[in-house]
Protein backbone atom coordinates (compact mmCIF):
# COMPACT_ATOMS: atom_id res chain seq x y z
CA UNK A 1 0.00 0.00 0.00
CA UNK A 2 2.64 2.57 1.02
CA UNK A 3 4.69 2.66 -2.20
CA UNK A 4 1.48 3.16 -4.18
CA UNK A 5 0.38 5.98 -1.93
CA UNK A 6 3.80 7.62 -1.87
CA UNK A 7 3.90 7.56 -5.64
CA UNK A 8 0.36 8.96 -5.81
CA UNK A 9 1.30 11.75 -3.40
CA UNK A 10 4.18 12.76 -5.64
CA UNK A 11 1.85 12.75 -8.64
CA UNK A 12 -0.64 14.97 -6.88
CA UNK A 13 2.05 17.45 -5.89
CA UNK A 14 3.41 17.40 -9.43
CA UNK A 15 0.02 18.05 -11.04
CA UNK A 16 -1.07 20.70 -8.58
CA UNK A 17 2.28 22.50 -8.62
CA UNK A 18 2.51 22.83 -12.39
CA UNK A 19 -1.13 23.62 -13.01
CA UNK A 20 -1.04 26.30 -10.30
CA UNK A 21 2.14 27.87 -11.64
CA UNK A 22 0.96 27.85 -15.25
CA UNK A 23 -2.53 29.10 -14.52
CA UNK A 24 -1.25 31.93 -12.31
CA UNK A 25 1.08 33.11 -15.06
CA UNK A 26 -1.48 32.70 -17.84
CA UNK A 27 -4.43 33.97 -15.79
CA UNK A 28 -2.59 37.12 -14.84
CA UNK A 29 -2.74 38.51 -18.36
CA UNK A 30 -6.54 38.46 -18.81
CA UNK A 31 -6.87 39.71 -15.23
CA UNK A 32 -4.79 42.78 -16.08
CA UNK A 33 -6.73 43.39 -19.29
CA UNK A 34 -10.04 43.05 -17.43
CA UNK A 35 -8.86 45.45 -14.72
CA UNK A 36 -7.66 48.07 -17.18
CA UNK A 37 -10.71 47.94 -19.41
CA UNK A 38 -13.31 47.67 -16.64
CA UNK A 39 -15.74 50.60 -16.35
CA UNK A 40 -13.74 51.92 -13.37
CA UNK A 41 -10.35 51.04 -14.89
CA UNK A 42 -7.58 53.20 -16.29
CA UNK A 43 -8.71 52.61 -19.88
CA UNK A 44 -12.38 51.71 -19.83
CA UNK A 45 -13.31 49.77 -22.95
CA UNK A 46 -16.71 48.19 -22.89
CA UNK A 47 -16.16 46.01 -25.96
CA UNK A 48 -12.90 44.40 -24.82
CA UNK A 49 -14.13 44.00 -21.27
CA UNK A 50 -17.44 42.36 -22.19
CA UNK A 51 -15.92 39.95 -24.73
CA UNK A 52 -13.11 38.84 -22.45
CA UNK A 53 -15.53 38.59 -19.56
CA UNK A 54 -17.80 36.36 -21.63
CA UNK A 55 -14.91 34.06 -22.60
CA UNK A 56 -13.90 33.76 -18.95
CA UNK A 57 -17.46 32.93 -17.98
CA UNK A 58 -17.84 30.32 -20.69
CA UNK A 59 -14.71 28.49 -19.55
CA UNK A 60 -15.80 28.69 -15.95
CA UNK A 61 -19.18 27.18 -16.80
CA UNK A 62 -17.79 23.77 -17.83
CA UNK A 63 -17.85 21.15 -15.11
CA UNK A 64 -14.24 20.00 -14.82
CA UNK A 65 -14.98 16.40 -15.73
CA UNK A 66 -16.49 17.52 -19.05
CA UNK A 67 -13.71 19.99 -19.82
CA UNK A 68 -11.27 17.16 -19.18
CA UNK A 69 -12.81 15.16 -22.00
CA UNK A 70 -13.56 17.83 -24.58
CA UNK A 71 -10.07 19.30 -24.60
CA UNK A 72 -8.40 15.96 -25.22
CA UNK A 73 -7.38 16.97 -28.79
CA UNK A 74 -5.83 20.16 -27.42
CA UNK A 75 -4.00 18.21 -24.70
CA UNK A 76 -2.65 15.84 -27.32
CA UNK A 77 -1.43 18.81 -29.35
CA UNK A 78 0.47 20.29 -26.39
CA UNK A 79 1.85 17.25 -24.55
CA UNK A 80 1.80 14.74 -27.40
CA UNK A 81 -0.55 12.39 -25.54
CA UNK A 82 -3.89 12.64 -23.78
CA UNK A 83 -3.27 10.18 -20.96
CA UNK A 84 -1.00 10.37 -17.94
CA UNK A 85 0.04 12.67 -15.14
CA UNK A 86 1.69 15.28 -17.34
CA UNK A 87 -1.23 15.28 -19.77
CA UNK A 88 -3.67 15.96 -16.96
CA UNK A 89 -1.87 19.23 -16.19
CA UNK A 90 -3.40 20.68 -19.36
CA UNK A 91 -7.09 20.39 -18.40
CA UNK A 92 -6.28 21.39 -14.83
CA UNK A 93 -4.54 24.51 -16.08
CA UNK A 94 -7.23 25.33 -18.61
CA UNK A 95 -9.92 25.13 -15.97
CA UNK A 96 -7.86 27.18 -13.53
CA UNK A 97 -6.99 30.08 -15.86
CA UNK A 98 -10.47 31.66 -16.00
CA UNK A 99 -10.89 31.09 -12.30
CA UNK A 100 -7.64 32.82 -11.42
CA UNK A 101 -8.31 35.56 -13.99
CA UNK A 102 -11.56 36.38 -12.21
CA UNK A 103 -10.03 36.14 -8.74
CA UNK A 104 -7.12 38.39 -9.70
CA UNK A 105 -9.42 40.85 -11.44
CA UNK A 106 -11.58 41.12 -8.32
CA UNK A 107 -8.48 41.52 -6.12
CA UNK A 108 -7.03 44.23 -8.34
CA UNK A 109 -10.28 46.12 -8.65
CA UNK A 110 -10.65 46.22 -4.88
CA UNK A 111 -7.74 48.65 -4.81
CA UNK A 112 -8.87 51.88 -3.18
CA UNK A 113 -9.71 54.32 -6.00
CA UNK A 114 -8.48 57.12 -3.75
CA UNK A 115 -4.98 55.66 -3.76
CA UNK A 116 -5.04 55.48 -7.55
CA UNK A 117 -6.17 59.09 -7.72
CA UNK A 118 -3.38 60.10 -5.35
CA UNK A 119 -0.85 58.38 -7.61
CA UNK A 120 -2.29 60.18 -10.64
CA UNK A 121 -2.10 63.50 -8.82
CA UNK A 122 1.67 63.01 -8.46
CA UNK A 123 2.01 62.47 -12.19
CA UNK A 124 2.24 58.66 -12.23
CA UNK A 125 1.90 57.02 -15.64
CA UNK A 126 -0.68 54.27 -16.21
CA UNK A 127 2.09 51.70 -16.22
CA UNK A 128 3.39 52.90 -12.86
CA UNK A 129 -0.11 52.91 -11.42
CA UNK A 130 -0.59 49.34 -12.60
CA UNK A 131 2.60 48.00 -11.04
CA UNK A 132 3.27 50.30 -8.11
CA UNK A 133 -0.32 50.71 -6.96
CA UNK A 134 -2.76 48.13 -8.33
CA UNK A 135 -0.55 45.08 -8.18
CA UNK A 136 1.45 46.11 -5.15
CA UNK A 137 -1.64 46.82 -3.07
CA UNK A 138 -3.43 43.66 -4.23
CA UNK A 139 -0.72 41.09 -3.53
CA UNK A 140 -2.22 39.77 -0.26
CA UNK A 141 -5.68 39.45 -1.83
CA UNK A 142 -4.21 37.76 -4.90
CA UNK A 143 -2.29 35.38 -2.67
CA UNK A 144 -5.54 34.42 -0.95
CA UNK A 145 -6.97 33.63 -4.37
CA UNK A 146 -4.00 31.41 -5.21
CA UNK A 147 -4.44 29.49 -1.96
CA UNK A 148 -8.10 28.85 -2.80
CA UNK A 149 -7.02 27.79 -6.28
CA UNK A 150 -4.47 25.29 -4.95
CA UNK A 151 -7.08 23.75 -2.69
CA UNK A 152 -9.61 23.33 -5.47
CA UNK A 153 -6.92 21.97 -7.79
CA UNK A 154 -6.14 19.27 -5.21
CA UNK A 155 -9.80 18.32 -5.47
CA UNK A 156 -9.88 18.47 -9.27
CA UNK A 157 -6.73 16.43 -9.52
CA UNK A 158 -8.65 13.49 -8.09
CA UNK A 159 -10.83 13.55 -11.19
CA UNK A 160 -7.73 13.59 -13.36
CA UNK A 161 -7.54 9.88 -12.55
CA UNK A 162 -10.17 9.49 -15.27
CA UNK A 163 -7.53 10.29 -17.86
CA UNK A 164 -4.82 8.32 -16.11
CA UNK A 165 -3.44 11.22 -14.20
CA UNK A 166 -2.93 9.27 -11.02
CA UNK A 167 -2.61 11.03 -7.72
CA UNK A 168 -3.97 10.53 -4.23
CA UNK A 169 -7.62 11.00 -5.16
CA UNK A 170 -7.30 8.49 -7.98
CA UNK A 171 -5.82 5.85 -5.61
CA UNK A 172 -8.64 6.47 -3.16
CA UNK A 173 -11.23 5.79 -5.87
CA UNK A 174 -9.57 2.85 -7.59
CA UNK A 175 -8.34 0.98 -4.54
CA UNK A 176 -10.43 2.32 -1.73
CA UNK A 177 -13.82 2.58 -3.43
CA UNK A 178 -13.77 0.19 -6.39
CA UNK A 179 -11.78 -2.58 -4.63
CA UNK A 180 -13.32 -2.10 -1.18
CA UNK A 181 -9.93 -1.44 0.47
CA UNK A 182 -11.08 0.87 3.18
CA UNK A 183 -7.56 1.49 4.53
CA UNK A 184 -6.62 3.15 1.20
CA UNK A 185 -9.65 5.34 1.43
CA UNK A 186 -8.77 6.42 4.97
CA UNK A 187 -5.07 7.04 4.35
CA UNK A 188 -5.73 8.94 1.13
CA UNK A 189 -8.37 11.09 2.80
CA UNK A 190 -6.01 11.86 5.66
CA UNK A 191 -3.25 12.86 3.24
CA UNK A 192 -5.64 15.20 1.44
CA UNK A 193 -6.80 16.73 4.73
CA UNK A 194 -3.20 17.33 5.79
CA UNK A 195 -2.40 18.85 2.39
CA UNK A 196 -5.29 21.29 2.53
CA UNK A 197 -4.52 22.21 6.13
CA UNK A 198 -0.86 22.88 5.40
CA UNK A 199 -1.63 24.99 2.35
CA UNK A 200 -4.24 27.00 4.23
CA UNK A 201 -1.88 27.57 7.17
CA UNK A 202 0.89 28.66 4.84
CA UNK A 203 -1.58 30.96 3.09
CA UNK A 204 -2.76 32.57 6.32
CA UNK A 205 0.82 33.07 7.45
CA UNK A 206 1.86 34.71 4.17
CA UNK A 207 -1.28 36.86 4.06
CA UNK A 208 -0.54 38.22 7.50
CA UNK A 209 3.07 38.80 6.62
CA UNK A 210 2.36 40.53 3.33
CA UNK A 211 -0.54 42.76 4.26
CA UNK B 1 -0.35 82.68 -9.42
CA UNK B 2 -3.19 80.39 -10.30
CA UNK B 3 -5.75 81.94 -12.57
CA UNK B 4 -9.12 80.49 -13.50
CA UNK B 5 -11.15 82.19 -16.17
CA UNK B 6 -14.74 81.26 -16.84
CA UNK B 7 -14.13 77.56 -16.21
CA UNK B 8 -17.12 75.41 -17.09
CA UNK B 9 -17.72 71.70 -16.81
CA UNK B 10 -20.66 69.41 -17.33
CA UNK B 11 -21.22 65.81 -16.30
CA UNK B 12 -23.71 64.86 -18.98
CA UNK B 13 -26.67 67.19 -18.53
CA UNK B 14 -25.51 68.29 -15.11
CA UNK B 15 -23.57 71.49 -15.07
CA UNK B 16 -21.02 71.21 -12.26
CA UNK B 17 -18.98 74.33 -12.86
CA UNK B 18 -20.81 77.30 -14.36
CA UNK B 19 -18.11 79.74 -15.26
CA UNK B 20 -15.71 80.04 -12.36
CA UNK B 21 -13.19 82.88 -12.37
CA UNK B 22 -10.80 83.25 -9.46
CA UNK B 23 -7.22 84.30 -8.92
CA UNK B 24 -5.00 82.79 -6.29
CA UNK B 25 -1.88 84.73 -5.39
CA UNK B 26 1.47 83.12 -4.63
CA UNK B 27 2.05 82.11 -1.01
CA UNK B 28 -1.59 82.60 -0.18
CA UNK B 29 -3.79 80.20 1.74
CA UNK B 30 -6.92 80.23 -0.34
CA UNK B 31 -10.15 78.58 0.76
CA UNK B 32 -12.85 77.19 -1.47
CA UNK B 33 -15.89 76.50 0.62
CA UNK B 34 -19.21 75.00 -0.31
CA UNK B 35 -21.63 72.24 0.54
CA UNK B 36 -21.17 68.77 -0.90
CA UNK B 37 -22.15 68.72 -4.53
CA UNK B 38 -21.32 72.39 -5.00
CA UNK B 39 -18.52 71.51 -7.40
CA UNK B 40 -15.62 72.52 -5.19
CA UNK B 41 -13.78 69.21 -5.36
CA UNK B 42 -14.27 69.05 -9.10
CA UNK B 43 -12.79 72.53 -9.32
CA UNK B 44 -9.71 71.42 -7.39
CA UNK B 45 -9.32 68.36 -9.61
CA UNK B 46 -9.48 70.59 -12.67
CA UNK B 47 -6.68 72.75 -11.31
CA UNK B 48 -4.21 69.88 -11.18
CA UNK B 49 -5.49 68.10 -14.24
CA UNK B 50 -7.05 65.08 -12.56
CA UNK B 51 -10.17 66.07 -14.36
CA UNK B 52 -10.70 67.94 -17.61
CA UNK B 53 -12.92 70.95 -18.05
CA UNK B 54 -15.13 71.88 -20.98
CA UNK B 55 -14.33 75.54 -21.50
CA UNK B 56 -12.48 78.45 -19.99
CA UNK B 57 -8.82 78.51 -19.04
CA UNK B 58 -6.78 77.53 -16.00
CA UNK B 59 -3.18 78.67 -15.77
CA UNK B 60 -0.69 77.82 -13.07
CA UNK B 61 2.18 80.31 -12.94
CA UNK B 62 1.49 81.15 -16.55
CA UNK B 63 1.37 77.56 -17.79
CA UNK B 64 -2.03 76.39 -19.02
CA UNK B 65 -3.52 73.21 -17.53
CA UNK B 66 -4.17 71.50 -20.82
CA UNK B 67 -4.89 67.91 -21.73
CA UNK B 68 -3.37 68.13 -25.19
CA UNK B 69 0.13 67.29 -24.06
CA UNK B 70 0.28 64.60 -21.40
CA UNK B 71 3.93 65.22 -20.65
CA UNK B 72 3.43 68.92 -19.99
CA UNK B 73 0.48 68.07 -17.76
CA UNK B 74 2.62 65.65 -15.75
CA UNK B 75 5.26 68.33 -15.27
CA UNK B 76 2.59 70.68 -14.03
CA UNK B 77 1.22 68.03 -11.67
CA UNK B 78 4.70 67.70 -10.21
CA UNK B 79 4.45 71.31 -9.07
CA UNK B 80 1.21 70.60 -7.23
CA UNK B 81 1.11 68.28 -4.24
CA UNK B 82 -2.27 67.04 -3.15
CA UNK B 83 -3.80 65.66 0.05
CA UNK B 84 -7.18 64.01 0.42
CA UNK B 85 -10.02 63.43 2.85
CA UNK B 86 -9.25 59.74 3.20
CA UNK B 87 -5.48 60.21 3.18
CA UNK B 88 -5.07 57.69 0.33
CA UNK B 89 -1.88 56.07 1.56
CA UNK B 90 -0.68 52.73 0.27
CA UNK B 91 -1.46 50.20 2.98
CA UNK B 92 1.41 47.92 2.17
CA UNK B 93 4.12 50.58 2.30
CA UNK B 94 5.57 52.02 5.47
CA UNK B 95 5.71 55.74 6.19
CA UNK B 96 9.09 56.14 4.50
CA UNK B 97 8.06 54.36 1.29
CA UNK B 98 4.73 56.16 1.15
CA UNK B 99 6.51 59.49 1.30
CA UNK B 100 9.07 58.31 -1.25
CA UNK B 101 6.49 56.99 -3.72
CA UNK B 102 6.05 60.16 -5.84
CA UNK B 103 9.83 60.24 -6.34
CA UNK B 104 9.66 56.74 -7.79
CA UNK B 105 7.04 57.94 -10.26
CA UNK B 106 9.63 60.44 -11.46
CA UNK B 107 12.41 57.90 -11.67
CA UNK B 108 14.32 59.45 -8.78
CA UNK B 109 16.44 57.28 -6.51
CA UNK B 110 14.96 56.99 -3.02
CA UNK B 111 17.77 55.21 -1.20
CA UNK B 112 20.65 57.62 -1.84
CA UNK B 113 21.91 59.60 1.16
CA UNK B 114 20.47 62.87 -0.20
CA UNK B 115 17.08 61.30 -0.92
CA UNK B 116 17.06 59.70 2.49
CA UNK B 117 17.92 62.99 4.13
CA UNK B 118 15.12 64.73 2.31
CA UNK B 119 12.50 62.07 3.02
CA UNK B 120 13.48 61.80 6.68
CA UNK B 121 13.50 65.58 6.92
CA UNK B 122 9.91 65.77 5.65
CA UNK B 123 8.76 63.02 7.97
CA UNK B 124 10.31 64.93 10.84
CA UNK B 125 8.76 68.18 9.64
CA UNK B 126 5.30 66.64 9.95
CA UNK B 127 6.19 65.31 13.39
CA UNK B 128 6.43 61.58 12.71
CA UNK B 129 10.16 61.09 13.18
CA UNK B 130 9.49 58.14 15.48
CA UNK B 131 7.08 56.41 13.09
CA UNK B 132 9.30 56.22 10.05
CA UNK B 133 8.79 52.49 9.50
CA UNK B 134 5.21 52.21 10.74
CA UNK B 135 2.50 50.98 8.36
CA UNK B 136 -0.57 53.18 7.80
CA UNK B 137 -2.82 50.81 9.74
CA UNK B 138 -0.75 51.44 12.86
CA UNK B 139 -1.37 55.19 12.59
CA UNK B 140 -4.26 57.39 13.69
CA UNK B 141 -6.20 59.53 11.21
CA UNK B 142 -4.23 62.64 12.05
CA UNK B 143 -0.94 60.80 11.68
CA UNK B 144 -2.02 59.39 8.32
CA UNK B 145 -2.80 62.90 7.09
CA UNK B 146 0.66 63.98 8.26
CA UNK B 147 2.21 61.21 6.16
CA UNK B 148 0.09 62.36 3.22
CA UNK B 149 1.32 65.92 3.72
CA UNK B 150 4.96 64.78 3.74
CA UNK B 151 4.26 62.77 0.59
CA UNK B 152 2.69 65.79 -1.09
CA UNK B 153 5.82 67.83 -0.35
CA UNK B 154 8.41 65.35 -1.54
CA UNK B 155 8.51 66.62 -5.13
CA UNK B 156 9.15 70.21 -3.93
CA UNK B 157 5.80 71.56 -5.10
CA UNK B 158 4.95 75.24 -5.36
CA UNK B 159 1.32 74.57 -4.54
CA UNK B 160 -0.41 72.27 -2.08
CA UNK B 161 -4.00 71.26 -2.85
CA UNK B 162 -6.10 70.04 0.07
CA UNK B 163 -9.31 68.22 -0.76
CA UNK B 164 -11.44 68.11 2.42
CA UNK B 165 -8.21 67.22 4.18
CA UNK B 166 -9.60 67.61 7.67
CA UNK B 167 -13.16 66.41 7.15
CA UNK B 168 -12.46 62.93 8.50
CA UNK B 169 -10.64 64.21 11.58
CA UNK B 170 -11.95 65.32 14.94
CA UNK B 171 -11.78 69.02 15.92
CA UNK B 172 -8.60 68.85 18.00
CA UNK B 173 -6.68 66.96 15.32
CA UNK B 174 -8.12 69.28 12.67
CA UNK B 175 -6.56 72.25 14.46
CA UNK B 176 -3.20 70.49 14.60
CA UNK B 177 -3.26 69.67 10.91
CA UNK B 178 -4.29 73.24 10.06
CA UNK B 179 -1.43 74.58 12.18
CA UNK B 180 0.92 72.31 10.25
CA UNK B 181 -0.42 73.59 6.93
CA UNK B 182 0.06 77.15 8.12
CA UNK B 183 3.63 76.39 9.12
CA UNK B 184 4.32 74.89 5.69
CA UNK B 185 2.82 77.96 4.05
CA UNK B 186 4.94 80.35 6.08
CA UNK B 187 8.22 78.48 6.23
CA UNK B 188 8.33 76.95 2.78
CA UNK B 189 6.39 79.64 0.95
CA UNK B 190 4.00 77.15 -0.59
CA UNK B 191 0.65 78.35 -1.92
CA UNK B 192 -2.14 76.33 -0.35
CA UNK B 193 -5.62 75.80 -1.73
CA UNK B 194 -8.05 74.35 0.76
CA UNK B 195 -11.34 72.86 -0.37
CA UNK B 196 -13.68 72.30 2.54
CA UNK B 197 -17.22 72.46 3.85
CA UNK B 198 -15.98 73.35 7.35
CA UNK B 199 -16.24 77.03 8.23
CA UNK B 200 -13.68 76.59 11.03
CA UNK B 201 -11.03 75.62 8.50
CA UNK B 202 -11.53 78.80 6.53
CA UNK B 203 -11.66 80.93 9.66
CA UNK B 204 -8.52 79.41 11.09
CA UNK B 205 -6.14 79.55 8.15
CA UNK B 206 -7.51 81.14 4.97
CA UNK B 207 -6.47 84.60 3.87
CA UNK B 208 -8.91 84.63 1.00
CA UNK B 209 -12.02 82.57 0.43
CA UNK B 210 -14.47 81.81 -2.36
CA UNK B 211 -17.96 80.59 -1.55
CA UNK B 212 -19.16 78.14 -4.15
CA UNK B 213 -22.78 77.22 -4.66
CA UNK B 214 -24.22 75.21 -7.53
CA UNK B 215 -21.03 75.58 -9.51
CA UNK B 216 -20.74 79.36 -9.21
CA UNK B 217 -18.76 81.66 -6.97
CA UNK B 218 -21.36 83.55 -4.91
CA UNK B 219 -18.88 85.59 -2.91
CA UNK B 220 -15.16 86.06 -2.68
CA UNK B 221 -13.01 88.00 -0.25
CA UNK B 222 -11.35 87.98 3.11
CA UNK B 223 -13.06 85.51 5.42
CA UNK B 224 -13.23 87.99 8.32
CA UNK B 225 -15.22 90.37 6.15
CA UNK B 226 -17.45 87.75 4.58
CA UNK B 227 -18.30 86.01 7.81
CA UNK B 228 -18.76 89.04 10.00
CA UNK B 229 -20.61 91.21 7.52
CA UNK B 230 -22.04 88.62 5.16
CA UNK B 231 -23.86 89.47 1.98
CA UNK B 232 -27.34 88.05 1.45
CA UNK B 233 -25.95 85.07 -0.47
CA UNK B 234 -23.37 84.30 2.15
CA UNK B 235 -25.96 84.63 4.89
CA UNK B 236 -28.19 82.16 3.14
CA UNK B 237 -25.16 79.95 2.69
CA UNK B 238 -24.17 80.08 6.33
CA UNK B 239 -27.78 79.41 7.26
CA UNK B 240 -27.46 81.52 10.35
CA UNK B 241 -29.96 84.24 10.80
CA UNK B 242 -30.09 86.75 13.59
CA UNK B 243 -33.50 85.40 14.45
CA UNK B 244 -35.79 86.39 17.28
CA UNK B 245 -34.96 90.06 17.25
CA UNK B 246 -37.47 92.35 18.98
CA UNK B 247 -40.19 93.74 16.73
CA UNK B 248 -40.36 97.01 18.63
CA UNK B 249 -37.75 99.73 18.22
CA UNK B 250 -34.79 99.67 15.90
CA UNK B 251 -32.32 96.83 15.59
CA UNK B 252 -28.82 97.94 14.76
CA UNK B 253 -26.06 95.51 13.95
CA UNK B 254 -22.52 96.58 14.78
CA UNK B 255 -19.44 95.02 13.27
CA UNK B 256 -16.19 94.90 15.11
CA UNK B 257 -12.96 94.46 13.26
CA UNK B 258 -9.69 93.58 14.84
CA UNK B 259 -8.87 97.11 16.03
CA UNK B 260 -12.29 98.09 17.28
CA UNK B 261 -13.08 94.89 19.13
CA UNK B 262 -10.92 95.98 22.07
CA UNK B 263 -12.79 99.25 22.38
CA UNK B 264 -15.56 99.42 25.00
CA UNK B 265 -17.83 101.27 22.54
CA UNK B 266 -21.09 99.96 23.89
CA UNK B 267 -20.67 100.94 27.48
CA UNK B 268 -19.12 104.27 26.54
CA UNK B 269 -22.06 105.02 24.30
CA UNK B 270 -24.57 104.17 27.02
CA UNK B 271 -22.79 106.51 29.42
CA UNK B 272 -22.18 109.38 27.05
CA UNK B 273 -25.55 109.42 25.32
CA UNK B 274 -27.46 108.39 28.38
CA UNK B 275 -29.67 106.04 26.37
CA UNK B 276 -30.93 102.58 27.19
CA UNK B 277 -30.75 99.72 24.77
CA UNK B 278 -30.77 95.97 24.95
CA UNK B 279 -28.24 93.62 23.46
CA UNK B 280 -30.17 91.04 21.43
CA UNK B 281 -27.57 88.97 19.70
CA UNK B 282 -23.83 88.76 19.56
CA UNK B 283 -21.08 86.73 18.06
CA UNK B 284 -17.33 86.78 18.35
CA UNK B 285 -15.11 84.82 16.07
CA UNK B 286 -11.45 84.02 15.68
CA UNK B 287 -9.90 84.48 12.30
CA UNK B 288 -6.37 83.24 12.24
CA UNK B 289 -5.08 85.15 15.26
CA UNK B 290 -7.54 88.06 15.22
CA UNK B 291 -10.93 88.45 16.79
CA UNK B 292 -13.89 89.77 14.87
CA UNK B 293 -17.40 90.15 16.08
CA UNK B 294 -20.82 91.47 15.54
CA UNK B 295 -23.54 92.58 17.89
CA UNK B 296 -27.19 93.51 17.50
CA UNK B 297 -28.61 96.15 19.81
CA UNK B 298 -32.18 97.31 20.07
CA UNK B 299 -32.77 101.02 20.62
CA UNK B 300 -35.88 103.15 20.86
CA UNK B 301 -37.02 104.87 17.68
CA UNK B 302 -36.28 108.32 19.17
CA UNK B 303 -32.66 107.42 19.98
CA UNK B 304 -31.86 106.10 16.53
CA UNK B 305 -30.22 109.19 15.10
CA UNK B 306 -28.19 109.88 18.19
CA UNK B 307 -26.90 106.34 18.31
CA UNK B 308 -26.06 106.23 14.62
CA UNK B 309 -24.19 109.48 14.82
CA UNK B 310 -22.24 108.23 17.81
CA UNK B 311 -21.33 104.99 16.04
CA UNK B 312 -20.13 106.89 12.99
CA UNK B 313 -17.96 109.07 15.13
CA UNK B 314 -16.58 106.00 16.93
CA UNK B 315 -15.77 104.51 13.49
CA UNK B 316 -17.80 101.38 14.07
CA UNK B 317 -19.35 99.69 11.06
CA UNK B 318 -23.08 99.34 11.50
CA UNK B 319 -26.30 98.75 9.67
CA UNK B 320 -29.96 98.97 10.56
CA UNK B 321 -31.71 95.63 10.26
CA UNK B 322 -35.22 95.51 8.82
Amino acid sequence: MWPTILNATQQTIYMVFWSTLLSVILGFIPAIILTLTAPDGLHPNKGVYEVLSLIVNIFRSFPFIILLVIIIPFTRMIVGKAIGTTASIVPLTVSAIPYIARVFETSLRETDPGVIEAARSFGASDWQILFRVYIKESIPRMLNGVILLIISLIGYSAMAGTVGGGGVGDVAIRFGYQQYKTEYLIVCSLILIVFVQLIQMLGNYLYKKLS
Amino acid sequence: MIKLENVKKNFGDLSVLRGISIEIQDRQIYGIIGQSGAGKSTLLRCINGLESYDSGTITVNGAPVSFENKNELRKLQKKMGMIFQNFNLLNRLDVYDNVALPMKFWGMKTKTPEAEKKIRGLIELVGLGDKIHARPRELSGGQKQRVAIARALVLDPEILLCDEATSALDPGITREILALLQKINKEMGITIIVVTHQMEVVKQICEQVAFIKDGSVIAEGKPEELFVKPTKEVKAFLQEESDHLPEEGINIQLFFTDESSDNPVITMMARELNVDFSICWAKLEDFRSSVYGSLVINVKEKDKEKVCAYLDQAKVLWEVLD
